[in-house]
C-alpha cells in the first residue's frame, strides 16, 4: 500500500514496523512463538494478553534488546539486527515496565538521557530545548528539579514516557505506560500517544492491561497467549467475550460506548 | 492555559536548569580553589617559619623544575627545556618543600582523586551505593601481592619497595581480570560482578591470613604496615608513575560520562539509548580497577575517600556524571589532602596513617550524611 502523504520529504509511503515470525525464548523457557504483526506510522498497536504472555519479551525483541532466536523485525523493510545500537537508538524509543533508579538524579536529567542517541558529550541548546518541550507535553514542568526517585510511581512513569519522546524515536514502545497513573492521568497519557501518532505519524506499540483502553485508543489489538498470537485485529474483533473467556478465563460482557467496545469481567471461570 | 503562560513555566524551568548547571561550575571552581588553599596550608604547616607566599613560590618553583625534568628526561636530550622560574626562596625551605612536602601532598591529591572518580565509577555500574573502589576486591588482592613479596623474603629496603609495588599491583589487575572474565561469562550484571567481588575479596583475605600466620614476625608486622594506607612513602617518582596510569585511565571514564548516567536507568533502558551495558560496565570497571591499582599500590588502602567522595558530590550537583565526575575527583583530592594534613598535625610530632584518619573522620561524615537525608535510598 502506498499512501503518498508529503510530509517527509524524500519519504514515499508510511512507516512501517514489520515484526516477521519471531520466536523467543530465555533458555529453555519458551516466550514467544512464530508472532508476526504489522504496524505503520499514525498507527497505535496495543498488545493485550495474560501475566507471562510474553508481552514484555515481544517489546524487547522489537527493540532488539533481545535477540530472537528465529524471525526478525523490520522497519520500513530493513532489517532491525543489521543496524547499530545508535541507530535502533535513534529511531526506536522504548519506556519499560519499571525502572531501577537508586541514585537521586533530577527529573530534567532522567529526560535529558533521552537525548543520549542524538548528542555528543556536550549537549546543545537544542537538546535542552527538546526536553522543555517533552516535558510541557506530559505537563510535568513543575517536576523538572525535583529528584527522580522521590517522585510517586505514576509521576516516575510519566517522567520515562517523557525521556522516550525525547528520544524523538519513530517507534514508541511501551510497557504498560498506565500501569502506575489515576483515571486522569491514564486518559492524558492516552490521548498524548493518540496526538503523536496522529500529528507525529509515530508508530506506538503498547503493552496494556486495561483491555477499555485498550479498545478506546488503540487501532489494532494483538492478543497474546503463551508466546502465541490469539487474536489480532480491530479492538471490536478481537475483545470478543469469547476470545477473553479464552485468553484470560474470565467471564466477560462487552458492550458499546460512543462506539468502542466496552469490557466489563464479571467472573473468573 | 494561555500561551503566555505557558511559555513563562518553560522559560522558568530553564532559568532553573541554568541555575543547576552554573551551580555545578561553581562547585567545580570552589573546589579547585580549596584545593589552592589546602596546598597552602598543607606545606606552611609544620615547616618552620615559612610565610605563606614564600610556602606558595616554592610550591610553583619545585612543580617546574620537577615537570622541567621530567619533560627534558622524556626528550631524551634532543631539546631543552628551560621554563621553571626562580623565586626568592631561602634554599633551606625550598628543600624541605620540594623534598619532604610536596611530592606527599600531590600524592594525596592524585590518590584522593583517583579513588573518588574509581568509586563514582563503582556505584554506577554496579547501580550501587555502597559500591567503592574496593567492592570488586582490588585492594585486598594488592595487600595480598604485597605481603607475598614482603613475607616471602624480600624486605621494605629502598630497591625492594618497587617490588612490592609492583606485585600489589599485578595482583591488583589480576583480581580485575578475573571478575571481567566471570561477568564476561556469567553475564556482565551488577550481581555478577559483586557477588564474584566479594567472593574474591574474601579469597584474598584468607590467603593474606595464611601467609601471615606462616610468615616470619617482623615481615609479619610489615606487610601489615604496608596496607595501612599512608602517604609518608610518597616521593616523586611514585607520584609520576602514579600519575601516569592515572592519566591513561580517566579520559575514557570522562568520555563515558553519558554511558554512565544511562546504565543508571537499568541495562534495559540503556540498551534501548544505543548504549550496550554490559561492554561499558566490564569496560568501565577495567579502567576504574587499574586506577585504583595505580593510587593503592605505593599507599596501601585509603578507605572512605571513594565512598563517601561520590555522595557528597551527588547530593550537592546532582548524578550528572559529566559534572559529577570531575567534580568527585577534585573533592576526593582535597578531601584527602585536608585528612592527611590533620593526620600530620593533631598529633604532632606522631605522624598518623592517614588510612586510619580517613577511616575515623570518614565513619561519622557518613553517618551523619545517611541521618540527614530526607530519604534513604538503600
Ligand atoms: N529474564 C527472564 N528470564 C527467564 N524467563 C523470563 C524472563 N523474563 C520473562 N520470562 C518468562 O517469559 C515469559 C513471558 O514473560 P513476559 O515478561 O514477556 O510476560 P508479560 O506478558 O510481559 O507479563 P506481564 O503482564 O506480567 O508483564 C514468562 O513465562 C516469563 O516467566
Ligand atoms: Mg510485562
Amino acid at each position: 500500500m502506498v499512501t503518498a502523504t508529503g510530509e517527509h520529504e524524500g519519504k514515499i509511503g508510511r512507516m512501517k514496523l514489520r515484526i516477521r515470525g519471531v520466536t523467543f525464548s530465555y533458555g529453555s523457557i519458551p516466550a514467544l512463538n512464530d508472532v508476526s504483526i504489522e504496524v505503520e506510522a499514525s498507527e497505535v498497536l496495543g498488545i493485550v494478553g495474560p501475566n507471562g504472555a510474553g508481552k514484555s519479551t515481544l517489546l524487547r525483541c522489537i527493540n532488539r534488546i533481545l535477540k530472537p532466536q528465529r524471525g526478525a523485525v523490520l522497519l520500513d523493510g530493513a532489517d532491525v539486527s543489521e543496524m547499530s545500537m545508535l541507530e535502533v537508538a535513534r529511531r526506536m524509543g522504548y519506556v519499560p515496565q519499571n525502572s531501577p533508579m537508586v541514585f537521586p538524579t533530577t527529573v530534567f536529567d532522567v529526560v535529558l538521557m533521552g537525548r543520549r542517541p542524538h548528542l555528543s558529550w556536550r549537549c546543545s541548546a537544542d537538546d535542552v530545548k527538546k526536553v522543555l518541550e517533552v516535558l510541557k507535553a506530559l505537563r510535568i514542568e513543575d517536576l523538572a528539579m525535583r529528584d527522580f526517585t522521590e517522585l510517586s510511581g505514576g509521576q516516575q512513569q510519566k517522567v520515562l514516557i517523557a525521556r522516550a519522546l525525547a528520544q524523538e524515536p519513530e517507534v514508541l514502545l511501551l510497557d504498560e505506560p498506565t500501569s502506575n497513573l489515576d483515571v486522569r492521568h491514564q486518559l492524558e497519557v492516552m490521548e498524548l500517544l493518540r496526538t503523536l501518532a496522529d500529528e507525529k505519524k509515530l508508530v506506538v506499540v503498547m503493552a496494556i492491561h486495561d483491555l477499555n483502553l485498550a479498545a478506546r485508543f488503540a487501532d489494532k489489538i494483538v492478543m497474546l497467549n503463551a508466546g502465541r498470537i490469539f487474536a489480532a485485529g480491530k479492538p471490536a474483533d478481537v475483545l470478543t467475550p469469547k476470545n477473553i473467556s479464552k485468553v484470560y478465563g474470565v467471564d466477560a460482557v462487552v458492550s458499546e460506548v460512543s462506539g468502542k467496545p466496552f469490557i466489563l469481567p464479571l467472573k473468573p471461570v | 492555559m494561555g500561551g503566555g503562560v505557558e511559555v513563562a513555566a518553560e522559560s522558568r524551568v530553564l532559568e532553573l536548569y541554568e541555575r543547576f548547571v552554573s551551580k555545578k561550575f561553581l562547585f567545580i571552581a570552589g573546589t579547585l580553589l580549596l584545593i589552592v588553599v589546602l596546598v597552602g596550608v598543607a606545606v606552611t604547616l609544620g615547616s618552620a617559619n615559612i610565610t605563606v607566599g614564600q610556602a606558595y613560590a616554592a610550591v610553583v618553583e619545585a612543580t617546574l623544575e620537577k615537570l622541567e625534568a621530567a619533560v627534558n628526561a622524556m626528550m631524551l636530550g634532543r631539546l631543552e627545556l628551560h621554563f621553571a622560574p626562580d623565586f626568592d626562596v631561602p634554599s633551606k625551605y625550598e628543600k624541605i618543600v620540594c623534598d619532604i612536602r610536596l611530592p606527599r601532598v600531590f600524592m594525596a591529591l592524585v590518590v584522593g582523586a583517583a579513588l573518588a572518580l574509581a568509586g563514582t565509577v563503582m556505584q554506577a555500574i554496579l547501580r550501587n551505593p555502597l559500591a567503592s573502589p574496593f567492592t570488586i576486591g582490588i585492594s585486598s588482592a594488592a595487600g595480598f601481592g604485597a605481603a607475598l613479596a614482603i613475607i616471602l623474603g624480600v624486605s621494605l629496603t629502598r630497591s625492594t619497595i618497587w617490588i612490592v609495588a609492583g606485585n600489589a599491583f599485578v595482583f591488583a589487575v589480576l583480581d580485575a581480570l578475573l571478575i571481567y572474565g566471570i561477568s564476561r561469562m556469567k553475564g556482565a550484571t551488577p550481581e555478577t560482578m559483586i557477588l564474584a567481588g566479594v567472593a574474591f575479596m574474601y579469597l584474598w583475605s584468607g590467603m593474606t591470613s595464611f601467609l601471615q600466620y606462616v610468615g616470619e614476625a617482623h615481615a609479619v608486622q610489615e606487610a601489615l604496615i604496608w596496607m595501612f594506607g599512608d602517604l609518608t612513602k610518597a616521593t616523586w617518582l611514585k607520584l609520576g608513575v602514579t600519575s601516569l596510569i592515572a592519566a591513561a585511565c580517566i579520559p575514557y571514564l570522562v568520555l563515558k560520562a553519558w554511558d554512565l548516567n544511562v546504565l543508571m536507568l537499568g541495562d534495559e533502558t540503556a540498551k534501548s539509548l544505543g548504549v550496550d551495558a554490559g561492554r561499558v560496565r566490564l569496560a568501565s570497571m577495567l579502567f576504574a580497577s587499574l586506577l585504583t591499582a595505580g593510587a593503592v599500590c605505593f599507599v596501601g588502602t585509603i578507605g572512605f575517600v571513594g565512598l563517601v567522595a561520590p555522595h557528597i558530590v551527588r547530593m550537592i550537583i546532582g548524578g550528572d556524571h559529566r559534572f559529577l565526575l570531575p567534580a568527585s575527583a577534585l573533592f576526593g583530592a582535597a578531601l584527602l589532602l585536608a585528612c592527611d594534613t590533620a593526620a600530620r598535625t593533631v598529633l604532632a610530632p606522631v605522624i598518623l596513617p592517614v588510612g586510619i584518619l580517613t577511616s575515623f573522620m570518614g565513619v561519622p561524615l557518613f553517618l551523619y550524611l545517611i541521618l540527614r537525608r530526607r530519604r534513604e535510598y538503600w
